[in-house]
């Protein structure tokens, strides 16, 4: 889905993804890297469990929510992709032992 | 505990502006920034680009290469800097210092700031139109994001919707780099010219840099040999998993496309989240519907000692911004009592003056591409709410039900509960909301905001530093 123009003094990165090791490059956020490798979608919504991928690539739509070593709910589009990480799809609503708070405002 | 005289949250244009203003004047600067690099959404990567992609700064062109410099002034000047740091609350007492809660390096960190500058930008607006949610859609601003971060570019059949200056430079960086474009619909409805007229003299007289800029962005895409509809309504977004084709109607007659990517560009609004979890006073723009925060002429909002310079504050680009930015520090280093600040009183004039011409060639700009008067007119299954999949017929429905404005629809539908906390449903709901009580923007109201802002662990919350 994506081409990447040639740049050769970038190192490359190996991280997995649902336990396949995937290369990507320095300085790519995690969503990036998922897009890069051809990923079509990195969550599904809690209510309809729709496939999404990212959608504005700067903070605000969330629809690149990812789980991270471990930690769901992590913007992919804000995390820097780094050797070794353990990159899970999101799906649905993550369970409360992942412990993120931070969604809804009311 | 960290103390600051000035705690300022984003690293754009406006804020290395500030930054690096307040630390001439004299005061001590925290820089707080979500991004790994600084540079905002404009001068994304600028610096990895310098040194490791030289190459991609020719065709990303000279207003991005202009940000090497930025980042040099910013990063020279001695302000603290805590890039991709979270800020999820901002307590800020209409009297005493402001306290920043920041999310940093896997601990929750508490600024104390006499003055707090606000340059969170602007997000671009949210496009909902049918198979908006579809893989493979996304917005022009990320699709750039990926070629500036990431020399990313996506496949073939790729096509550009939309309206704005943005879509225009986005179609020439392409056209620059030699990344195919399938086509190029343009939304913008017909009589531009008409609408633009009366404030072609002011544009000209102070703004024609801009402009000569516009038509040279013009004049790339028309040389191009991409194909252009336009005055495209209707469009749509088809496929099962993935978006494959793209339906539209222009000059009247439907259309079909093939697309594997589709980037939709409507102009951009000032993020709304921080302004709105501190209670400012917000206005609605009626020539670029959004709402923005009411500022002082010295850039204050109805929050004493809380400051927005940049888009943040209502749209005006990046030269803007950092003229904004400029301005803001300068006052706060008058109203801090800065020890530095020898011709303050005349900076502050230059600065307002450059603002001013900056800003001269907006109206043109708001009448040539209107944003989408649609939206407030969706219906039917459309989803307007992503993280909950809440429809355009179920919002007209809680209307009908009694929901006088946004919150009384939130907890009807769980629009705008979900994890983005209405960022990218707000001002649809309120543009439906207005439309279906015949109501203006401004008697409908937006989302109360509450913290956190984003999304905060347990372990981070549990971590919080301690006092000095």
């Amino acid at each position: 889905m994506y081409r990447r123009l040639p740049d050769p003094r970038t190192r490359a990165v190996r991280f997995t993804f649902e336990g396949a090791t995937l290369s990507a490059q320095d300085g790519d956020s995690v969503a990036a890297a998922l897009l890069a490798a051809g990923i079509g979608h990195s969550r599904t919504t809690p209510k309809s469990g729709a496939a999404r991928a990212p959608y504005c690539m700067m903070g605000v739509c969330f629809e690149c929510l990812i789980e991270i070593d471990g930690i769901p709910n992590r913007q992919g589009c804000l995390v820097t992709v780094r050797d070794g990480m353990d990159v899970r799809r999101q799906l649905g609503a993550p369970g409360l032992p992942g412990d993120a708070v931070g969604e809804g405002s009311e | 505990m960290t103390r600051t005289d000035l705690a300022i949250i984003g690293a754009g244009p406006a804020g290395m502006e500030a930054a690096a203003t307040a630390r001439e004047a004299g005061l001590s600067v925290l820089l707080i920034d979500e991004q790994p690099e600084p540079g905002g959404q404009i001068w994304r990567a600028i610096e990895r680009n310098t040194t490791h992609r030289p190459d991609s700064l020719a065709f990303l062109g000279p207003d991005y290469a202009a940000g090497r410099a930025r980042t040099e002034r910013f990063r020279s000047s001695g302000a603290g800097y805590w890039p991709s740091a979270m800020v999820w609350h901002l307590d800020s007492p209409p009297e005493g210092e402001k306290t920043v809660v920041v999310a940093w390096d896997g601990v929750t960190r508490q600024v104390q700031a006499r003055a707090v500058l606000i340059a969170t930008g602007a997000m671009e607006r949210p496009v909902p139109v049918p198979g908006w949610t579809l893989p493979g859609v996304m917005t022009i601003g990320a699709a750039q994001t990926l070629l500036k971060s990431s020399g990313l570019y996506p496949d073939a059949p790729l096509v550009l919707a939309g309206c704005g200056p943005l879509l225009l430079l986005f179609a020439a960086q392409c056209q620059a780099a030699g990344i195919p474009v399938a086509a190029v619909l343009d939304t913008t409805p017909p009589g531009a010219a008409m609408r633009g007229l009366p404030f072609l003299p002011q544009a000209l007289l102070l703004g024609w840099r801009t402009l000569l800029k516009g038509h040279r962005l013009m004049r790339v895409l028309a040389r191009s040999g991409i194909p252009v509809y336009r005055h495209v309504r209707e469009l749509e977004a088809h496929g099962t998993e993935h978006v494959e084709r793209v339906r539209f109607v222009s000059g009247g007659q439907p259309v079909e496309l093939e697309a594997t990517t589709l980037l939709l560009h409507e102009g951009v609004v000032p993020n709304p989240q921080l302004t709105r979890l501190i209670g400012c006073e917000h206005r609605w723009n009626v020539a670029q519907r959004c709402f923005h925060p009411v500022l002082s002429d010295r850039g204050e909002t109805s929050v004493p000692s809380v400051f927005v310079a940049g888009d943040g504050g209502g749209i005006g680009g990046a030269l803007a911004a950092e003229h904004a930015g400029r301005i803001a520090a300068l006052e706060i280093a008058e109203e801090l009592g800065a020890v530095n600040r020898p011709s303050g009183d005349i900076e502050i004039v230059k600065a307002r003056d450059h603002l001013r011409a900056e800003m001269a060639v907006r109206p043109l700009l708001d009448a040539l591409y209107p944003p989408p008067a649609w939206i407030g007119k969706l219906d039917g299954d459309v989803p307007v709410c992503r993280c909950e999949d809440v429809s355009a017929r179920a919002v007209r429905g809680a209307a009908v039900d009694g929901a006088p404005g946004p919150n009384q629809a939130k907890a009807f539908l769980r629009a705008g509960m979900g994890p983005c906390q209405g960022r990218m449903c707000g001002l649809t709901v309120t543009e439906i909301l207005a439309d279906a009580h015949d109501k203006k923007p401004d008697e409908i109201g937006y989302y109360r905001i509450r913290p956190p802002i984003k999304p905060v662990t347990v372990g981070e919350l549990a971590a919080l530093d301690g006092p000095d």
